[in-house]
């Protein structure tokens, strides 16, 4: 699905946080938002997820506006993971459980078979399939949210900070897995990260947002070799630079 | 030695049987920086836990040697640990908003954690905390004192965690992925922070991180585990030149910015390296 963003506005009582945001993405693109702490990021993939209801402007999927209160159908079109893994995971529901749930409300068929697949894609063992998410570490905790999202087989993934918690190994796995998926079943991403090099290892355009603003958007090339405009992507840019040097 | 583990072994029972999780793991901590770096699920979070004695009561736990500060934590009781916790030894929990109370305002909280360990009235310490806030980077900190948890952003979670952590000068940090919910300046800011808390007050720092270059950059000495054990420590400036396999693997599957990569090699685990 293609993805466009027109002037979107989000406010959290009579403070705006989110402040005329615009981005189009191509059907099977990847596009990465980096940027400061609080600028509003996250708030901008949870209105497009249909997450909140307090957001004014346009949000497209497919060409096709995205009403306020989404359709029940949207939901498995369209995932998110969240920046929290383990806020958004149900502490008292075993893994099985909650990556049974999705299947089960999309009246989806092979739930074990699907469960059992999506952990090794992950590179969960089958064994965490019945522990608590508390019995895990934060990576697998992560991981288990990863595997969430992709177990109802959306077409769009809202990714925020999906590999933070993960150590470069895992990292390289699900960073691979999710460049697979998006040829082999040609899915859309929106992608939320601090990391320069994980956003435009995944991502071809790159948006950096300040205090509400997406102040500047650039191809991962140009971020690459430096032909960026604005003071807050130069800064990032050198910072990253910077700790790729050896000490 | 503020910090010593010798042969700490950390294990649970399930239903399948007896899962070992920390396999023999020894560190000694001063006034330094300590990195742990490695495997996700290897017990580095288990490990920093064991050492706060906040370990679940079915764990099984030994160790020939587990002190902070030359106070035996192995036998200490829990109110021996409730005067190390949170005063004397900090502990940033690797999920921030999870352990912050999500009914009560952020500077409440914070001024809370100040007041228990410096006294003083109410308002002082409310006072403090707006500081403490703002010394961590928050844009407009009074405005965030009076928010609740679920209505700041994940990295200011994590940071007013750090804050909270802070408040009472502890002579112990523990941070376990501090800053990996920040953007780059504000990393390198609460960076400059706990670096001047070291040097000035002869703090140390124990700091848990995925990220291996910024380890390398500002630790002193790094260990790296895998598999419940530790497979080498080194001097943080050679972790990007780490001989070992494994770290010479993990390295190796790091994505950067300046040499781009087709796609990411991932790491083969041989069984040799648990001999
Ligand atoms: N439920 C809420 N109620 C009130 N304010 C909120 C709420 N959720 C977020 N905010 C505010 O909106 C702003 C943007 O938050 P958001 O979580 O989108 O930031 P972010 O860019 O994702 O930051 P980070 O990189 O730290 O995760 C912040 O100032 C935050 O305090
Ligand atoms: N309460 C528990 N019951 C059973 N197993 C547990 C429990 N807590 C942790 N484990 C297991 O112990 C192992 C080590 O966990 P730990 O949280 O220390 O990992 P970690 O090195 O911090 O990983 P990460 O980088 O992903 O945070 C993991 O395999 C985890 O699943
Ligand atoms: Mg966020
Ligand atoms: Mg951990």
């Amino acid at each position: 699905m293609t993805i466009e963003i027109d002037n979107l506005r989000i406010s959290f009582g009579d403070k705006e946080v989110v402040k005329g945001v615009s981005f189009k993405v191509a059907q099977g693109a990847s596009f990465g938002i980096v940027g400061e702490s609080g600028s509003g990021k996250s708030t901008v993939l949870r209105a497009m997820a249909g997450l909140n209801n307090h957001w004014s402007g346009r949000i497209a999927f497919s060409g096709e506006d995205a009403p306020l209160k989404r359709p029940p159908a949207f939901f498995r079109k369209v995932q998110m993971v969240f920046q929290d893994p383990y806020g958004s995971l149900h502490p008292r529901q075993t893994i099985d459980r909650i990556l049974s749930e999705l299947p089960l409300v999309h009246g989806m068929n092979d739930i074990d078979a699907r469960i059992a697949r999506v952990l090794s894609a992950v590179a969960l063992p089958q064994s965490a399939r019945f522990r608590f998410p508390h019995q895990l570490s934060g990576g697998q905790r992560q991981r288990v949210a990863i595997a969430r999202a992709l177990i109802a087989e959306p077409q769009v993934l809202l990714l925020d900070e999906p590999t933070s918690a993960l150590d470069v190994s895992v990292q390289a796995e699900i960073l691979n897995l999710l460049a697979d998926l998006r040829v082999e079943q040609n899915l859309t991403y929106v992608m939320v990260s601090h990391n320069l090099s994980v956003i435009s290892h995944l991502c071809s355009h790159v948006g950096v947002m300040i205090d509400g603003h997406m102040v500047e958007q650039v191809t991962a090339e140009d971020l690459r070799l430096g032909n960026v405009q604005h003071a807050h992507t130069r800064e990032l840019r050198t910072l990253s630079v910077e700790l790729e040097e050896p000490a | 030695m503020l910090v010593e583990i010798q042969n700490l072994h950390i294990g649970f029972q399930s239903r399948t049987g007896f899962a070992p999780a920390v396999k023999g793991v020894s560190l000694k901590l001063g006034t330094e920086k300590l990195g742990i770096v490695g495997e996700s699920g290897s017990g580095k979070s288990l490990t920093a836990r064991a050492l706060m004695k906040l370990l679940p009561k079915q764990t099984r736990i030994e160790a020939d040697r587990l002190a902070f500060d030359g106070i035996d934590i192995m036998s200490a009781s829990e109110r021996e640990m409730r005067q190390i916790r949170g005063k004397r030894a900090g502990f940033i929990l690797q999920d921030p908003k999870y352990s912050l109370n999500p009914v009560k305002t952020i500077g409440s909280q914070v001024a809370e954690a100040w007041r228990t360990h410096k006294g003083g009235s109410k308002r002082q310490a409310l006072e403090a905390a707006i500081t403490l806030l703002e010394q961590v980077k928050i844009r407009d900190p009074k405005k965030v004192a009076g928010s609740y948890p679920h209505e700041v952003s994940g990295g200011m979670g994590q940071r007013v965690m750090i804050a909270m952590m802070l408040a009472p000068d502890p002579e112990l940090l523990i941070a376990d992925e501090p800053t990996s919910a920040l953007d780059a300046t504000v990393q390198a800011e609460i960076l400059r922070l706990i670096e001047e808390l070291v040097s000035e007050r002869g703090m140390g720092l124990l700091l848990i991180s995925h990220d291996l270059p910024l380890v390398s950059h500002f630790c002193d000495r790094v260990a790296v585990m895998y598999a419940g054990r530790v497979m080498e420590e080194l001097k943080a400036s050679e972790l990007l030149s780490a001989q070992h396999p494994y770290t010479r693997g993990l390295l190796n599957c790091m994505p950067s910015l300046i040499h781009p990569k087709e796609r990411l090699p991932v790491l083969t685990r041989d069984p040799e390296w648990l001999k």
